[in-house]
């Protein structure tokens, strides 16, 4: 079982969709102010992008080249509206948080581009590995990101205070700056910058 | 006033991609030239006031609770609102599909310079984006329509943004491993923090 390991461990870290296929950055971020909620996201984009995958997988080869796109959105856009109705009767707070955010898995560019480079030309089982591996390897960014973000802006990980109250009395404060936009890029462009040196990867 | 202040907003203080990171995966790949982006910022402008109107229509008279007691007083109680991923999505494809064949009709200078950006905008986060955020800030039509129309805009004005700095940056000395995507996401959180001076700004009531 060499060859299905790859399938997900490729994604997660010499091929991870967010950091070298640049792929999937769009609807995310906005979620990452605080590490619950990525958590929630990623769990939502690893559903999405698994089941879809095979979904797509099974079907391949009744699809029209010419509609494919469209089959392959109303697959996710079925998917989605699962994840969505599942937080709403069982999550409901997290479904407020998420607010748009969990519709715009449908047009996250990482199910589009593995349902597109990778479903529409294999069987199943690899598609559900490869899904389960991008997905993976999206949520751990989005984890990372979220953790900085909420250590660095509120002190906090999860809702738990983890800085000392002595590391705030002897002058330290909390940097608003991450909890607002310009705090995502800024991560992600260091987590970029990290793993593209260890990786050795460059672009051309 | 009101309509000044929504467009005000959407534009400048909360940019669709700078405060909300959508349309982010087109920012980033299409912005290494300046006409490229030019055309693709134009194309988005273009959809996104077409499609923010669809779908408030779409969604005041199919989607939302109540909205079917148009056709009969008894289906009033029927709530189809979890139907409004797919269908914005479906709506979506199938206007850009309708402006892509009536600017291929009518203009070909306009299709020569739009149209391989057309396709790329259905799954652009941004359109879909625009749509849902409407609905959950319960816009009226007319305030959706400047609210489509500011979000492209805003949009345009980033990635026009971004390319003139690439385009600048493309001599510069940058570390091996930031080249490429690192260095425009730095950029990006630059340009956001930029953005962020207008936050303070109120228009009106």
């Amino acid at each position: 079982m060499e060859f299905s390991k790859k399938w997900i461990l490729s994604p997660i870290s010499e091929n991870n969709p967010i950091t070298i296929q640049v792929l999937g950055i769009c609807s995310s971020l906005a979620v990452t102010a605080q590490l619950k909620p990525s958590l929630v996201m990623g769990a939502a984009v690893i559903f999405v992008v698994a089941l879809s995958n095979v979904a797509v997988s099974l079907i391949r080869n009744y699809i029209p080249g010419r509609v494919r796109i469209i089959i392959e959105m109303t697959v996710a856009a079925t998917l989605v509206i699962v994840v969505d109705q599942f937080l709403k009767a069982y999550s409901y707070q997290m479904s407020k948080q998420l607010s748009v955010f969990v519709g715009l898995i449908i047009t996250n560019c990482i199910v589009l581009g593995r349902l597109e480079a990778f479903a529409m030309a294999n069987r199943p089982v690899p598609s559900f590995l490869d899904g389960i591996g991008n997905g993976v390897g999206y949520a751990i960014i989005l984890a990372i990101v979220g953790f900085f973000r909420e250590l660095l802006g509120a002190g906090s990980l999860l809702g738990h205070r983890i800085l000392p109250q002595w590391l705030y009395n002897s002058g330290y404060s909390d940097n608003g700056l991450m909890v607002l936009a310009p705090g995502a890029f800024i991560i992600l462009s260091m987590i970029i910058w990290i793993q593209r040196t260890i990786t050795g990867y460059r672009e051309t | 006033m009101d309509l000044v202040n929504i467009a005000v907003r959407s534009i400048f203080i909360e940019n669709i991609l700078l405060a909300y990171f959508l349309g982010m995966c087109s920012f980033l790949a299409l912005s290494k030239k300046i006409p490229t982006s030019f055309g693709l910022g134009i194309a988005v402008i273009f959809v996104l006031t077409i499609t923010a109107p669809a779908n408030w229509l779409i969604n005041e008279y199919f989607l939302k609770k109540g909205a079917l007691a148009w056709i009969d007083p008894s289906l009033a109680a029927i709530d189809l609102s979890f139907l409004a991923f797919i269908t914005f999505i479906a709506v979506i494809a199938a206007i850009v599909q309708v402006v892509e064949m009536a600017v291929e009709k009518l203009s070909t200078a306009l299709y020569n310079a739009l149209g391989i950006y057309l396709p790329l905008i259905t799954v652009n986060c941004a359109i879909l984006g625009v749509s849902l955020f409407m609905v959950e800030r319960k816009y009226t039509l007319s305030e959706a329509t400047v609210f489509g129309f500011g979000s492209g805009a805003g949009w345009f004005l980033a990635i026009i943004s971004l390319a003139a700095i690439r385009h600048k940056l493309r001599y510069s000395n940058i570390p091996e491993g930031m080249r490429g995507l690192g260095i425009t996401m730095l950029v990006t959180g630059l340009m956001a923090m930029a953005f962020m001076i207008f936050s303070g700004i109120t228009l009106g009531k």
